[in-house]
């Protein structure tokens, strides 16, 4: 009979813990005292020791998963033994956040791949229906199938057959006419119904919240409520900022370089930091504490939520580099693999909702930064240049700023030094 | 064609294959002077004499025995069983001897024999008589066993049964031997083992049967299309051993519905299997859970009215068909 080790209880106040890293893999022999993995729990990390000899057969919880207490890590047996999923865990907090396309019917643990610590509650305009935990699409074989061929989201249709269960009849209804997405797939594309479209908009139900939006939830409310925001706004002229963009990607094409305006925006916020370092602060109640790095993060839209990847050291790195490490923290986000010390740790923080066509919003604050910046999109519109009316393009930033650290003045500066170096977006590039 | 009740075609096939091969005999209890006891041996004994038409000792272990030793020494015998229910008294005859002789010889022995005879409910002659052994049977390697549903397929496939060098198993029908059906009287139309058949062409629901149940299927059917608009196709298996299993896949991934109809107990039965094969074969194709209709599981009921609940029927059939479809 394997040993199915569960996660101790590491500190007085933890109730879940993060498996950062597995130390061991399946198949490894292991003995007492051996360390199994790495466990991050709210206050450090620590590792886990292994108190029985055998052979690690089994990892329930894969790395950067959230595990609660008492739930199963893995087990560690006799070489070859069989490992059922321990089922029926003690009933824990966390569950795993529903993904469609997997419904897990045994879940051999209560899994979670929200990260421990707040993921960053920035754009508190992107809404997203959130599947509830644990909860089944009953749906026959057939169905499932001709769902995937003919890209109907089962979560949007209302299955005729027994219990509920979607049949063949009821996707290719749902193909030819199809209603809009419960969530949309990436966050940053909204897939609508057809115009004219017959039927409810979408099915009446109510979803327990995951835990990834109850983090969400909290750490904005607790932000939203607890932080005095004061908001400053400015507009940029992104005509110098666009043509140079559009040099280097045609320079660079061929490389297969593609520069984006949010990967400008983030190095220009690092250069605008270091022009004003007191916005890379931080409020800690008896003290204020200023950063020497600027680790600018970015909030990146999930299915069920959002988080927010920090490029460390942004002042240190190219407009390249930057845009090297944003492409590869965007997708670990929305793959979900993102490893805590990945998101944990910004100073500053960028909300970009310009590819949604979003002239300019007001961000909540990611705590414990002192400011977040909200990009908005460039828009096509008569400015005076010359003291003559011409076409021009122009992109508004907005400024949400902690007021127990930042000052009216000093965001100002801050926005005023931001405009400067995206005005003249070669400074960029030294 | 002529038309020939099935008792009439398991005749011809007799007739024509101990005419053909001087080698092949039929023995039972009651098959020579009292022509069987549901007579499907009539005129035989008169046509072919007593070296073809053999009575023997109402001893099934004695008689099947010597059969299988008759085998392996290049007779072909057709063993008549009064009922296929007695088949347990020659346990170790039909199934440790006759299925396991070529496996054991290393292929050097043959066990060409043909064990035939009703196997089924419904008469009302009770719960040792009624038994209905297919899947007891094909549960064993080495065997053949056939449940033909017409007079057609009856004739073809005991003929194709004597020719071959397996012992086969055919299990026939009471309440089948009074229904007639046009048959080929080509002594050379063989219907090969192994091979269903589509009774019935349909495009909504597939039901996968075999023996009486075919027809009860086809009855059903007719009243799905009459009175519901729902078009069903009817795969009969014929063979339970070799099991056609490609026409049953090719049905359902046309119908993606699925219900089995068998006259059998349900536990471990030919259903069970099919219901296995079809899921595991055919997952991505269901847009229902497979459905099953049995007999009742309980020994034969010897109330005929309750009897005729406890089996499936063609009400049954329609019920257990709208439900697969749900």
């Amino acid at each position: 009979m394997a040993n199915i080790i569960e996660m101790p209880k590491l500190s007085d106040t933890m109730t879940v813990g993060t498996l950062v890293k597995w130390l061991k893999k399946e198949g490894d022999s292991v003995k007492s005292g051996d360390m199994l993995a790495e466990v991050e729990t709210d206050k450090a990390t620590m590792e886990l020791e292994c108190f029985f000899d055998g052979t690690l057969l089994k990892i329930f919880s894969p790395a950067g998963s959230q595990v609660a207490i008492g739930a199963p890590l893995c087990a560690v047996g006799k070489p070859g033994e069989v490992v059922e999923a321990p089922a029926g865990q003690p009933a824990a907090p966390a569950a795993a956040p529903a993904s469609k396309e997997e419904p897990k019917a045994p879940a051999p643990a209560p899994v979670v791949t929200a990260p421990t610590h707040a993921p960053a509650p920035v754009a508190a305009s992107v809404s997203e229906q959130s599947r509830a935990v644990g909860e089944r699409i009953k749906i026959s074989p057939l169905a499932k199938k001709l769902a995937d061929e003919k890209g109907v989201d089962p979560s949007t249709v209302t299955g005729s057959g027994p219990g509920g269960r979607i049949v063949r009849a009821d996707i290719e209804a749902a193909a030819k006419n199809p209603k809009p997405a419960a969530k949309s797939g990436g966050g940053a594309t909204f897939t609508g119904g057809a115009i004219g479209a017959k039927g409810p908009v979408q099915i009446e139900r109510a979803v327990p919240v995951s835990t990834m939006r109850g983090v969400i939830a909290k750490r904005l409310l607790e932000s939203k409520t607890t932080i005095p925001h004061f908001y400053l706004e400015i507009e940029v002229d992104a005509e110098p900022l666009l043509a140079l963009r559009e040099q280097l990607n045609k320079g660079l094409a061929d490389a297969g370089v593609k520069l984006s305006v949010n990967d400008f925006i983030l190095k220009a916020s690092a250069e605008a930091l270091r022009k004003v370092p007191d916005v890379n602060a931080s409020w800690h109640g008896t003290e204020i504490r200023y950063h020497a790095a600027a680790n600018v993060s970015f909030a990146v839209a999930l299915p069920d939520g959002l988080i927010t990847p920090v490029v460390f050291n942004a002042h240190e790195k190219s407009v390249f580099q930057i845009s090297t490490e944003a492409k590869s923290l965007g997708k670990k986000a929305k793959d979900k693999k993102l490893q805590p010390a990945e998101f944990t740790g910004g100073t500053f923080c960028v909300s970009n909702l310009g590819m949604m066509g979003i002239p300019k919003f007001l961000p909540i604050i990611n705590p414990p930064n002192a400011a977040i910046l909200g990009v908005g999109t460039t828009v096509t519109k008569p400015v005076v240049k010359n003291g003559q009316i011409v076409v021009g393009q122009t992109l508004t930033l907005t400024l949400s700023a902690d007021h127990r650290v930042v000052d009216g003045a000093v965001g100002a500066q801050f926005l005023g030094a931001l405009k400067s170096v995206l005005e003249t977006p070669a400074l960029l590039l030294v | 064609m002529p038309v020939i009740t099935y008792r009439e075609a398991i005749r011809a096939a007799l007739a024509e294959e101990i005419a053909r091969d001087e080698n092949v005999v039929l023995m039972g209890e009651e098959v020579a002077q009292f022509h069987g006891a549901y007579k499907v041996s009539e005129g035989l004994l008169e046509k072919f004499g007593p070296d073809r038409i053999v009575d023997t000792p109402i001893s099934e272990a004695g008689f099947i025995g010597m059969g299988v030793g008759a085998s392996m020494l290049g007779i072909r015998p057709v063993m008549e069983l009064m009922f296929w229910s007695f088949y347990s008294v020659a346990f170790d005859q039909i199934l440790n001897n006759a299925a396991n002789v070529r496996y054991m010889s290393g292929g050097l022995i043959n066990c060409p024999i043909v064990i035939r005879g009703p196997a089924n409910g419904g008469t009302n002659v009770g719960a040792t008589h009624s038994h209905t052994p297919e899947n007891v049977l094909a549960n064993h390697p080495g065997v053949k066993v056939i449940v033909p549903a017409t007079a057609a397929d009856a004739k073809g496939l005991l003929k194709s049964a004597i020719r071959d060098n397996d012992p086969c198993f055919f299990l026939e029908n009471t309440i089948l031997y009074g229904e007639k059906g046009e048959v080929s009287d080509d002594p050379e139309l063989l219907i090969p083992l192994g091979v269903a058949d589509v009774k019935r062409q349909g495009s909504d629901l597939t039901i996968v049967t075999y023996g009486r149940c075919v027809l009860h299927s086809l009855a059903a059917a007719a009243i799905l299309e009459k009175e519901h608009d729902i078009s069903v196709e009817v795969v009969d298996l014929r063979t339970i051993r070799p099991l056609d299993f490609d026409t049953v896949l090719a049905s359902v991934k046309k119908t993606h519905r699925v219900l089995v109809v068998e006259e059998q107990k349900p536990f471990a039965s030919v259903g069970s299997q099919l219901a296995y094969l079809i899921q595991r074969e055919a997952f991505d194709e269901l847009d229902g859970p497979i459905h099953r209709l049995a007999t009742i599981d309980a020994p034969a009921i010897y109330s005929p009215p309750v009897e005729v609940e406890q089996l499936p029927n063609p009400q049954r059939v329609l019920k257990a068909a709208l439900a697969a479809l749900a």
